[in-house]
């Protein structure tokens, strides 16, 4: 790359009315500490301020949608860990809820508990996930440190359940393959013993500090209209106003059994998405206990025909993972392999309102914002 | 210093050369000094890391706890390749480091490492800190603009703004001390912390008249962000401009400004326990082993250097805990409230002394 490349600007981009033509353009990415993942940032900086900001996508696209057409349904489950591989039990759970709708399987009782309590334990690991690398993103290390441990102790938990540490392919259209092993009961609930009492010293790092307060209030602001008008979902939507949670506007398996608080913010801000994601740690929690202690006993497995082959037919299903709203969309076309295999990924859509959110804001302030979005880079490029 | 040139005088060694030796050898004695010191910081600084992060840090080089692995890091560093970005202006790209280190180096002649310690007794030994240390910026600049890199320009000149903001609220915070004194001079300083109770506490100027409390704390914080430490180490941002103004340093030419940071934060720490912690005061050892003349300097080195170590704790102990601050918000913190609350120091100083004369 030879020096003067620097100096044109890249193709497609030409002064709109009222620059000035100084203008810098810099490129935040691919390859940098706080992008999360492959994302090229190319934003349109005034000194310091931030005037525009275009995100390129596409660094990890792995054609997981034509991958999709050409491999039965079952055949699916083990690729769609590895949309959000942070969390792998919604994308499976969303793929295998759409499944089960176009075909008119219900799980039985149990498969569904196991469903709740696998999905909030992950939205759990992948909150911490989410507050380590926000924290150390803003010069906090050592948030980042104390998340992951408590997220080995989650991630132990689901190597006892299914095995696997990340991508799990743990569910099965119509149910769950196996049960908990009988260490999971006690493991639970020490494991969330642990955790809320872990949740303070969070608070004391990041909530309560006055400079992470500063870093966070006030920035990054998404309104209630736009984050509308930009199809957010999950904590960008609820951060903004909107209180908009699949789980009780849309129920489905059996959420609708378990008393949870949905946070909703204010002004949109970073503060507000922060906010709505740590009161989301511990309502989760409370989630697994309370389904925990009304599980029953039973099968697993629904009466499921050997070969999966749909009648023709689309679905559109979705789940409130913890970015917001994930949903597959299925043609059947009556063979063994979907016709049409798509997927809506919430971090895609989330991502697309960040020139909004980034007006008016520092550079600086740019990896707080991209930190709150919650993006993972696998869900985004597929 | 000049204890060393009058003991060579009076064995007969000509005057000059005297004073070239002494200097010589004061030199190789402080950099050999700062050498094994900054590499005891990172070792530190990483086991600190470490065990507040609920991990080990280093354990294995060297057999117990990992001590020699500041001496692996810096053998692997010199044996690194020299890389110069090609754009890069050859020369100042040569000198930024040297100009930052030699620096942090200059300002060791005025810190006082026990009685009769220091390399030279300067009249005007806070002027003189406080001079040298603002030429850190200047090679800081010139790491920033010869790397030829966005980034680095971008860092250079945060950096420059930063430091060249937290010298106001730094020498004003020292004036209530030296004004109480009466003295630039550093061991006259430390003297004045003596009292009727000995090397009691009571003594340290952080008691002092006035509000000295105040004046320390800004003339801590301050000095965090005149060594760039977190929570005001945006010029080595790693995740916002991934390390800023020494991006394109690597080996030996990086580990100058890694080893200028420490040597800046050990001189910084010894600067703020002279002025307020008591400098090398302490119980005396009384040891027959020691003797008379002895005794009290090993006991002033051992006093100096703990106080100065534990401030270095803190300020470690701050970096592990704290997130960054934006720059405009370090900018607001440095003009907008750092430097009123040592003005109010240094007049409630004044109208303490004036009090006091009354009397």
């Amino acid at each position: 790359m030879d020096a003067t490349a620097t100096t044109t600007l890249p193709q497609g981009i030409s002064f709109e009315r009222g620059e000035t033509g100084e203008e810098m353009y810099v490129n935040m990415g691919p390859q940098h500490p706080s992008t999360h993942g492959v994302l090229r940032l190319l934003l349109k900086l005034d000194g310091e301020l931030i005037k525009d900001c275009i995100p390129y996508i596409g660094y990890l696209h792995r054609c997981h949608e034509k991958i999709g057409e050409n491999r039965n349904y079952i055949q699916i489950i083990p690729y769609t860990d590895r949309l959000d591989y942070l969390a792998s039990m919604y994308n499976n759970w969303s793929y295998v809820k759409a499944v089960e709708m176009l075909m008119g399987i219900k799980p039985p009782e149990r498969a569904e508990y196991m469903r709740v309590i696998l999905g909030e334990l992950q939205r759990i690991a992948s909150h911490l996930i989410w507050m380590g690398t926000f924290g150390l993103d803003l010069g906090n290390f050592t948030i980042f440190m104390y998340c992951f441990r408590e997220r080995e102790m989650v991630l132990d938990l689901f190597e006892s359940v299914s095995g696997q540490r990340l991508n799990y392919a743990f569910f099965r259209i119509g149910g769950m393959p196996m049960d908990f092993p009988e260490t999971f009961y006690t493991d639970c609930v020490s494991f969330l013993e642990w955790y809320k009492a872990r949740l303070p010293e969070y608070d004391r790092l990041l909530t309560d500090n006055v400079i992470f307060q500063k870093r966070a209030q006030g920035i990054g602001s998404l309104s209630r209209e736009d984050a509308i008008s930009y199809a957010c979902s999950g904590p960008v939507l609820r951060g903004s106003g909107v209180r908009w949670d699949l789980r009780r506007n849309d129920p489905y398996g059996i959420y609708d059994r378990f008393e949870f608080k949905v946070p909703v913010g204010e002004r949109g801000d970073v503060w507000d998405r922060y906010m709505v994601r740590r009161i989301e740690m511990e309502e989760s929690a409370r989630i697994v206990e309370q389904a925990l202690a009304q599980m029953p006993s039973g099968d697993i497995m629904g009466k499921v025909p050997k070969t999966i082959k749909p009648a023709p037919g689309q679905v559109y299903s979705r789940v409130e993972s913890p970015r917001g709203e994930l949903g597959h969309y299925i043609v059947s076309d009556g063979t063994p392999n979907p016709y049409r295999y798509r997927v809506r990924s919430p971090a895609y859509v989330n991502l697309s309102a960040i020139a909004a959110m980034l007006k008016g804001c520092l550079l600086a302030d740019c990896v707080a914002v991209l930190g709150s979005i919650d993006i993972v880079l696998g869900e985004i490029d597929r | 210093m000049d204890f060393l040139i009058e003991k060579a005088t009076a064995l007969g060694v000509p005057t000059l050369l005297a004073q070239v030796g002494a200097m010589l050898a004061v030199c190789a004695v402080i950099i050999l000094y700062i050498s094994v010191a900054a590499m005891f910081m990172i070792w530190w600084e990483r086991k600190i890391s470490a065990h507040m992060q609920v991990r080990l840090g280093p354990m294995r080089v060297g057999g117990w706890h990992g001590w020699a692995q500041s001496i692996a890091d810096g053998v692997k560093l010199l044996l690194k390749e020299d890389i110069i970005p090609t754009q890069a202006d050859k020369l100042v790209f040569a000198l930024a480091p040297i100009v930052v280190f030699a620096t942090a180096l200059a300002t060791y002649v005025i810190v006082p490492f026990g009685p009769g310690l220091m390399v030279k007794d300067l009249n005007i030994g806070v002027l003189y800190y406080i001079s040298i240390s603002s030429l850190t910026v200047v090679g800081i600049i010139m790491a920033g603009w010869s790397s030829n890199n966005k980034y680095s320009v971008l860092g250079a000149m945060r950096s420059a703004a930063q430091a060249v903001s937290y010298e106001v609220p730094l020498v004003v915070s020292v004036l209530g001390v030296i004004m109480i004194v009466g003295s630039l001079n550093m061991q006259t300083i430390v003297e004045h912390q003596a009292g009727r109770w000995g090397p009691l506490p009571w003594n340290w100027m952080i008691f002092g008249g006035g509000l000295q409390v105040v004046g320390f704390l800004c003339y801590f914080t301050a000095a965090l962000a005149e060594c760039n430490r977190m929570p005001f180490d945006i010029p080595e941002a790693e995740s916002e401009l991934v390390a800023g103004f020494h991006v394109e340093y690597s080996g030996i030419r990086f580990s100058m400004f890694f080893l200028a940071e420490y040597a800046n934060m050990f001189v910084v720490a010894a600067i703020a326990v002279t002025m307020f912690l008591g400098g090398w005061r302490g119980p005396d050892f009384v040891s027959p082993l020691l003797g008379a003349t002895l005794g009290p300097k090993v006991a002033g080195v051992f006093w100096f250097l703990t106080k100065s170590y534990f401030l270095i704790f803190v300020m470690m102990w701050l970096r592990w805990t704290l997130a960054r601050l934006r720059v405009d918000q370090l900018m607001h913190l440095g003009w907008k409230v750092l430097l009123p609350i040592s003005f109010i120091n240094l007049g409630a100083t004044g109208l303490w002394l004036v009090l006091k004369d009354m009397r």
